[in-house]
């Protein structure tokens, strides 16, 4: 396959109107932080964007109080189809600005543009637009007539989509009538940040949206405040059970998406360009910074080889570089501390005796960069086979039967994921039935909708996100 | 003439269809409400506790993997089977509990209604709580339920029979196996219970029943990795409630807290369902 050349691309950031320092969003308005503030860097580079503040306890008890007041006063008793009116304007608004969500979303996260332009944007504004509606039709959620609101919601999210989190948690947390308090994680505020002036457009009553930037600490303030009725996670399994046990005991409702460690399942009789192009999609999309990458290729061995030359040679045609390029395909690491969790991993694939392979690929001198890498030679055992990376590292291992197909798939404590890669209607829905993740993507890999609900099995974390699912994680039957 | 001494039975655990005495050889007396004395009581180990969910989670594979259809026929066979030892049953509750004859026969005839209520969903559930999502693009997309796996249970401590059934029910017809900790003072109808389960066409090991301490018990159940979730409904002691819902946290178990209402609500079955999205292309 020939690797075109194409000259520099770069979408242009002035677009964005960078702020020196942010503050926190609350109660509607821009505040100052108790806490140290920190810096945000450009991975790419590492340029520093922007100071942000940190919330302390302080901070974390105004937000859930002005989100109280906003569930009490205003948005708790405004009927559905008036929420439903707000949220429509924010789809509207994510879309007119999108551009520059895009731009503003790459520089902080890293992902190359075409992803926050083509995917990580439309979808946030398709989440909203998709949870408008449901907020005056919440009789038919599934929890019988009249569901009620939980309250405050408390949301923490994480690093890879920082915008798209933000939707899919603020989203349905509003059709349902809850206000929310929402931190973003620390190396990709900006987003989020940028949010609350959508909500200032939207005219959005103060109060309704909170965002509180910090790291750890903050979160813990936030999940562990006693007047929050909901907690709702993305991020780590570690965190994830954190959370679960600083909640044990208390009324707060709990959801948890965490992490994943998918097989994507090639059958002898796979469509095999496809297939190759799912592979590669399932874990080099967003640098593999995806709780559902296809992390585990499981390959029949009658096609291992050429799968695996197909595989490399796709591989080989990646660019790798400035995201803001549009030709980029893999971006950058989103920190050095991520980084550094990739190679340490990937170091024990080596220690462990399984074979390295990477695409042949210029890294930038500036930022945090890592190469598309394989691993052949993988067994179940080895670190790489059975721990979350989180990077565009993907273990590959075989088998002969789907037998042994499932039972290595399932061979995880985690459960988000899979996927399936074969011609044949009966094997896949055999294979769809076995498999123990939440979701399961036969011939695709890593698709998204709001319609549909996403979340895991086992220590995947629990409850869903997206479809009527997702919408009654923030709502309980009337009492 | 002398009156006939009559025969009385041995209280033992329910573990894989057997029914084993404790490993650990210990018995604990129960008597009635009135303070009469009614039978020794196994009481269960760390051991027993392990053993039963190894037999749970060898049950789940078969269990899960019937049709719901097959399912719902097996459990309203146990309908039938309850509502045939009714008289046991109602003289079992009247002595555990302290009710009239009335009281106890009503308090039968819901079990064996709510064990009928329940049997019904086994083949509904996926169209109640499945859905075809429409999603943005030129895709099958299908969501469907599945059980989450092997499920302990604390029973409630006062309804002996009818708050059993009320947590068991719903937990099996989706295919979920469970490892019930019976009431601890009121012990005795689980036994009989799982002896209409073991004569009903259960599986052995879909449903396995611990007499004995939840206190005591608990903490290995909770932190069992083999355990996928855990239902507290019948734990008293808000202190210990607490205690096992964090130990839950070390695989990420579903948990239903106590205090739920145990009354018959789909509500009951759906925190022990996996919603599992399968999408496709479509294209010619």
């Amino acid at each position: 396959m020939p690797k075109f050349e194409y000259a520099p691309a770069p979408e242009s950031r002035s677009i964005v109107d960078l702020q020196a320092s942010y503050g926190l969003f609350v109660d509607g308005e821009f505040t100052d932080g108790g806490g140290t503030a920190f810096k945000t860097v450009n991975p790419a580079t590492e340029e520093v964007l922007a100071e942000v503040a940190e919330a302390n306890e302080d901070d974390v008890d105004r937000a859930v109080r002005a989100a109280r007041r906003a569930y009490d006063r205003v948005w708790g008793p405004m009927p559905g189809r008036e929420r439903a009116k707000y949220l429509f304007r924010i789809a509207r608004i994510l879309a007119e600005r999108s551009r520059e969500f895009a731009v503003l979303e790459t520089l902080d996260n890293g992902k190359p543009i075409k992803e926050s332009r083509d995917v990580d944007v439309p979808l946030v504004s398709q989440w909203f637009f998709y949870h408008a509606g449901w907020a005056d039709k919440l009789d038919h959620a599934g929890l019988g007539p009249n569901p009620q609101p939980l309250g405050v919601a408390a949301q923490v999210i994480p690093w890879n989509f920082p915008l798209l989190m933000l939707a899919w948690k603020v989203a349905p947390a509003l059709a349902a009538g809850n206000t929310v308090v929402l931190k973003p994680a620390e190396t990709t505020p900006l987003t989020a940040l940028l949010f609350a002036d959508v909500c200032r457009q939207a005219e959005l009553p103060a109060g309704v949206v909170n965002i509180v930037t910090g790291a750890g600490e903050t979160g813990r303030h936030l999940v562990s405040h006693p007047d929050v009725n909901k907690v709702a996670f993305t991020g780590s399994t570690p965190v994830g059970r954190e959370i679960a046990r600083a909640v044990a005991g208390t009324d707060k409702r709990l959801t948890l998406e965490l992490g994943g460690k998918a097989a994507n399942i090639v059958f002898d009789d796979a469509p095999m360009d496809q297939a190759v192009e799912g592979i590669v999609r399932g874990i080099f999309f967003n640098q593999g910074h995806v709780c559902c990458a296809g992390s585990r290729l499981l390959v029949q061995e009658s096609v291992a080889e050429e799968v695996l030359d197909r595989l490399k040679t796709r591989m080989a045609t990646l660019r790798l570089g400035d995201p803001l390029d549009k030709n980029t395909d893999v971006g950058a690491i989103n920190s050095a501390e991520q980084l550094g969790r990739i190679r340490d991993l990937a170091a024990t694939g080596d220690d462990e005796g399984a074979d390295r392979w990477s695409a042949p690929c210029e890294l930038p001198e500036r930022g945090y960069w890592y190469a598309p890498t394989i691993f052949t030679g993988v067994t179940q055992a080895h670190r790489i086979a059975r721990e979350e990376i989180f990077g565009p590292v993907l273990s590959v291992l075989t088998f002969r039967t789907p037998a042994e197909a499932i039972e290595k798939a399932n061979n995880t404590p985690y459960g988000l994921s899979a996927g399936v890669w074969t011609e044949k209607g009966s094997r896949i829905l055999a294979m769809a039935d076995q498999l123990r993740a939440g979701v399961v993507w036969a011939n695709t890999f890593n698709q998204f909708d709001p319609a549909s609900p996403f979340g895991g099995y086992k220590e995947s974390g629990y409850g869903r996100e997206g479809g009527r699912h997702g919408l009654s994680s923030y709502l309980e039957a009337s009492r | 003439m002398s009156e006939r001494v009559d025969v009385r039975k041995t209280y033992k655990l329910f573990i894989g269809g057997a029914f084993p005495r404790s490993e650990s050889g210990r018995t604990y007396e129960v008597a009635s409400s009135r303070g009469k004395f009614l039978a020794n009581a196994a009481k269960a180990s760390r051991k027993d506790a392990r053993d039963a969910v190894g037999a749970a989670r060898k049950a789940f594979g078969g269990w899960s993997k019937r049709t719901p259809y097959n399912r719902g026929q097996i459990l309203y066979r146990v309908a039938e089977v309850l509502e045939g030892r009714r008289d046991q049953l109602v003289a079992e509750v009247r002595a555990a509990e302290g009710v009239n004859e009335r009281r106890a026969n009503a308090i039968v005839d819901a079990a064996v209604d709510t064990w009928v209520w329940y049997a019904g969903w086994a083949d509904k559930l996926s169209q109640v709580t499945g859905n075809a999502n429409q999603v943005n693009g030129p895709f099958f997309n299908l969501t469907s339920p599945e059980p989450t796996g092997v499920v302990a249970i604390a029973a409630p401590q006062q309804s002996s029979l009818l708050g059993l059934v009320e947590v068991l029910a719903p937990v099996l017809l989706s295919g979920n196996t469970a490892v019930v900790v019976s009431s601890y003072e009121r012990p005795l109808p689980a036994i009989t219970l799982s002896e209409i389960l073991s004569t009903s066409d259960v599986p052995g090991g879909v449903v396995n029943v611990l007499t004995g301490d939840i206190a005591e018990i608990g903490p290995w159940l909770a932190t069992h990795l083999d355990v996928n979730a855990l239902d507290l409904t019948g734990v008293d002691d808000a202190d210990v409630a607490r205690d096992l819902e964090a130990e839950a946290a070390v695989n990420l178990k579903r948990v239903v807290r106590p205090g739920t209402s145990t009354a018959q609500a789909l509500t009951r079955i759906t925190p022990f369902l996996e919603h599992k999205t399968v999408w496709h292309p479509i294209g010619v």
